[in-house]
């Protein structure tokens, strides 16, 4: 869908919101040279430049980890709020409430999501707070120098080569029976795949859970890891082809009769999935955790979109909150009045 | 007995679920309207059904109204207890039980009153479904027969507790009647020593709980969003908060302009707080001891990063669960030094329903003054139990909003950093997302940071931040309400109190001069500690500390600053941990003991 801006050179154009590519950028990485999660930041980077959004319209919201670190590197014209291990989700949630109006970018890992965090993860998904969730997912405990984590698999080896005797837990089978109305897989590696997803995401109107695997290049790149580069592009599994359109553009996708699905999203954007699958339905959730759990069967790493509810409540109608948001209430309008004081006291009396 | 008008204490003894509730605060307020000061403790146990519970109710003009250890009514609903209530029973008691419990058999000198109230409640209450609900009025009628209640301020109790349902309104009344005219029936010649004869002392007055008051407070000083996590005593400081913001707090079309959100734990219900503080609205939770434990992690993050966050400890007795539905001022140390690393953390300790209120509205200007965690220390007395207090009156003047820069203001600065020294007290400048100006923007991290808020291990950097925070808590003193000089003689023998204690603090300076000792009362109202206190040290030799608590924690909180040390030694704690509210002959019998075993030792 390239249109004639977006062949300019994108660090020197502006987007429609009169931002350059480099307004999005962020300080300097400091991971690893090779490591998933500096690829996902650059999708990242595309997906709001692309989308229009100003960065100062923003807020970014992690926990800790490396992944908990990338966003202090993209939208510096955001304000970031690195929270304590595995609470982000009740920090976005109360930061959402007070301001309705930003859109919210949160980033995870699967230490911080699938282990430490595992609560707020299925309560920020109970109450739907909108934001785009991000799991970049390597399996392993980077900054402590490599143990496993909850989302490694079982029997996968540990650079050391300890082998896992546990379980995986598998975030977007929980997302699914938890009631998430937005959950997808993708790699940090696929930006075809990953880019319309991360603009899907971010345009959805309650919490959208993506679950990126992101290899560390460090620690969890060997054989018998299943969360290596080599093993991620030797099992995955494409769901559908993913496409990201806006309003009258038109759709250019090559695709057989019947076998496209467009889902409408917030602004007017459309994503568009091409179905591989020819009878796959993203609308319908019970499929998906049948999808889902097939493909684990089969070990493969199925990607994609695997459900989305285009109509999801958003916590403040839910709340029953006012139209401003309440960041924008002057402090007149927030205290009661002294006659009101004056009633309470006579109920007293 | 000699009479007693307007100066007893009745205890009713019921089992929890019974619906006694309703009864006793009919009981209540119904003194309470004939212009007699009262007060009313809940001894209750965790649990929903089936446990005993006591209700105590202290009658007193002179506005004594901290628990009496000893009761000159005792009702006797609970089969469970009635043994043991009895055999506690003060001589020359009243004693109402029901009619199969052989309270004379025990007790030859107490007044034992006998009452058939299965027989009674199935005259007065047709319906059979109902009488479990409506027994307990008789003991009402019964009890305000005896002392002289009238009518007219029963009616007027009636009217207050069950809002105009005239059907249920009738049906207690026909109970009450019942025990009325069984006294005057069976007891045609006896008259009781405690009575209550209208005053005009409570005329303007309210009777309120101190978690009502604190979640007043919050609504009209602006809170936004208040998220929670259920736990005993703090769980109706959201039901209050929820109860007034639902009418006072709703826009013109109805809708809410604040958030309340019951969170998965504790730790998500501060997170929330300061994710709704840093976005820039003012946010708190409220929760008791275990609460604060999850909480720890957060109020270190906040103290570090300097985030707004308002927090009430309704404090219970701990360690872990241990009563969990009684008082106690068990959290003063924990909450002062809480978290990991080098922290310390601004606390109020409300006095006084008043300063439930008072202090809950100035915990959020603090908050955002201070850009910290504010702790408010009350407790499940204070904040679950029935007080006396003038109205709570309006605090008219704007909010404090604290140093906030906003793209306007951009317009005339040149340099900005979060972290940055520039008005010298420690008191930086904060910047709110959504701010256009880029030099405005940061990234809050509990890593080490430098005046620019940007990541940095350096130790130097680290130290001057620590040192600043430092040069904030100095700063701190001034915002803070200052220690009271309750009470002052000039005499070298002091006592210090705070928190729930004033109450009884108060009386017992009161007794302890009719007995002869005169002492100074200074009462810590906010940690940091102002220069009052370092004052009273220096100008008393003999200084007693009140806590309830076992370890003396407010004694330990005040010898951790090195520049009191030379008076430590002068401190001396009196310590009550038995988890009921404090009485006034407790720490007066303890304070004589004392002061006699000095002047032996002196002799």
């Amino acid at each position: 869908m390239s249109t004639p801006e977006t062949k300019l050179n994108p660090m020197l154009t502006p987007n429609k919101a009169g931002f350059t590519k480099k307004d999005y950028q962020g300080s300097v990485s400091t991971l690893c040279t090779g490591c998933g999660h500096d690829s996902i930041t650059m999708h990242v980077v595309s997906a709001f430049y692309d989308l229009d959004i100003p960065p100062h319209r923003v807020a970014k919201l992690s926990g800790i980890g490396c992944s908990s670190k990338t966003p202090a590197y993209f939208l510096a014209g955001s304000f970031g709020f690195n929270a304590v291990h595995g609470r982000m989700p009740s920090v976005a949630t109360g930061a959402h409430l007070a301001n309705t109006s930003m859109t919210n970018i949160a980033v995870s890992g699967d230490g911080d999501t699938a282990s430490i965090g595992l609560g707020q993860f299925a309560h920020l998904i109970r109450r739907n707070v909108p934001m785009l969730y991000l799991i970049e997912n390597n399996g392993v405990y980077g900054l402590t120098k490599g143990q496993f984590s909850a989302t490694a698999d079982k029997d996968s080896l540990q650079k050391k080569g300890d082998r896992n005797k546990f379980q995986s837990i598998d975030l977007c089978m929980m997302a699914l029976t938890l009631g998430g109305d937005f959950v997808g897989r993708s790699f940090s590696g696929d930006a075809k795949q990953l880019v319309p997803l991360i603009k899907a995401g971010l345009l959805h109107q309650g919490t959208a859970i993506l679950d990126v695997v992101s290899p560390c290049i460090t620690f969890n790149n060997h054989q018998g890891s299943t969360k290596s580069y080599t093993f991620v592009k030797e099992h995955d599994e494409y769901l559908h082809e993913v496409g990201f359109v806006h309003g009258a553009e038109e759709i250019k996708v090559d695709y057989e009769e019947g076998s496209l699905k467009i889902i409408e999203l917030h602004d007017g954007y459309k994503l568009t999935l091409k179905k591989i699958e020819r009878d796959y339905d993203p609308t319908n959730r019970i499929a998906a955790i049948d999808r889902l759990e097939k493909s684990r069967e089969a070990g493969q790493l199925l990607t994609g979109l695997f459900y989305i509810n285009p109509d999801s409540l958003s916590l403040k109608d839910t709340l029953q909150l006012c139209d401003t948001p309440l960041v924008e209430i002057s402090a007149e309008a927030l205290r009661p009045s002294e006659s009101a004081l004056a009633e309470i006291m006579d109920e007293l009396r | 007995m000699t009479s007693k008008i307007n100066d007893f204490s009745i205890s009713v003894a019921t089992v929890n679920g019974s619906g006694s509730q309703s009864s006793n605060q009919v009981l209540i307020r119904s003194i309470f309207r004939m212009g007699i000061p009262v007060s009313g403790k809940n001894l209750f146990p965790s649990n929903i059904q089936g446990l005993p519970t006591w209700f105590t109710i202290r009658v007193n003009e002179n506005s004594w109204t901290a628990r009496h250890t000893q009761n000159d009514i005792l009702v006797c609903m609970n089969e469970g207890t009635y043994l043991e209530d009895v055999k506690s029973a003060a001589a020359q008691s009243i004693i109402i039980h029901h009619d199969h419990m052989k309270v004379a058999e025990i007790r030859k000198d107490v007044r034992s009153i006998s009452v058939p109230f299965k027989d009674l409640v199935a005259k007065a209450c047709p319906e059979a479904k109902l009488r479990k609900l409506t027994v307990n009025m008789i003991y009402v009628g019964i009890v305000a027969e005896l002392v002289g209640i009238e009518e007219s301020a029963i009616d007027e109790a009636l009217d207050q507790q069950f809002r105009a349902k005239s059907k249920v309104i009738t049906l207690n009344k026909d109970a009450i009647n019942a025990g009325r005219e069984f006294i005057r029936q069976t007891q045609p010649n006896f008259k009781s020593p405690c009575q209550v004869q209208r005053r005009n002392e409570t005329k303007n007055k309210i009777l309120i709980e101190g978690n009502a008051a604190s979640a007043i407070g919050a609504i009209f000083a602006g809170c936004q969003l208040f998220s929670w996590y259920p736990i005993t005593p703090s769980s109706s400081v959201a039901e209050y908060f929820s109860q007034y913001a639902d009418k006072y707090r709703l826009d013109k079309d109805g809708k809410k302009t604040f958030a309340v959100v019951q969170a998965e734990d504790e730790l998500a219900a501060i997170g929330m707080v300061l994710g709704a503080s840093w976005m820039g609205i003012r946010a708190m939770t409220a929760t008791s001891g275990p609460g604060i434990s999850l909480m720890a992690e957060f109020t270190g993050y906040a103290y570090f990063t300097e985030t707004p966050a308002v927090v009430f400890d309704i404090q219970r007795v701990g360690p872990s669960t241990g009563l969990p539905t009684r008082t106690s001022q068990g959290d003063i140390l924990f909450v002062a030094n809480l978290s990991h690393g080098d922290t310390k953390i601004v606390c109020l300790y409300p006095g006084t329903v008043e300063e439930c209120y008072s202090f809950a509205y100035q915990a959020f200007d603090l908050a955002e003054q201070l850009q910290w965690p504010i702790y408010l220390m009350s407790d499940l007395d204070l904040g679950m139990n029935l007080w006396m207090s003038d109205p709570l009156k309006y605090i008219d003047k704007p909010l404090q909003r604290g140093k906030v820069l906003h793209d306007k203001d951009f317009e005339r600065i040149e340099k900005f950093g979060r972290y940055q020294d520039t008005d010298n007290d420690g008191i930086c400048y904060r910047t709110l997302p959504g701010l256009k100006d880029r030099r405005g923007v940061f990234f809050t991290r509990g890593s080490g940071h430098n005046e620019q808020a940007q990541y940095t291990e350096s130790g130097e950097a680290y130290v001057r931040m620590m040192n600043r925070l430092n040069k904030k808590w100095d700063s701190a003193r001034e915002y803070l309400p200052s220690s009271v000089l309750e009470y002052q003689s000039g005499s070298r023998l002091g006592v210090i109190a705070y928190g729930s204690s004033h109450d009884a603090m108060r009386e017992s300076v009161h007794e302890l001069k009719q007995n002869g000792i005169d002492l100074d009362y200074l009462r810590l109202r906010a940690y940091p500690f102002d220069s009052k206190l370092e004052d009273f040290l220096k100008d008393h030799d003999q200084i007693f500390i009140v806590d309830q608590n076992r370890d003396g924690q407010m004694r330990a909180l005040i010898s951790q600053d090195s520049k009191y040390a030379a008076h430590i030694s002068k401190l001396e704690s009196l310590l009550y941990y038995d988890g009921l509210p404090l009485a006034a002959s407790s720490i007066t019998l303890d304070i004589i003991e004392r002061v006699n075993r000095s002047v032996a030792k002196v002799g």
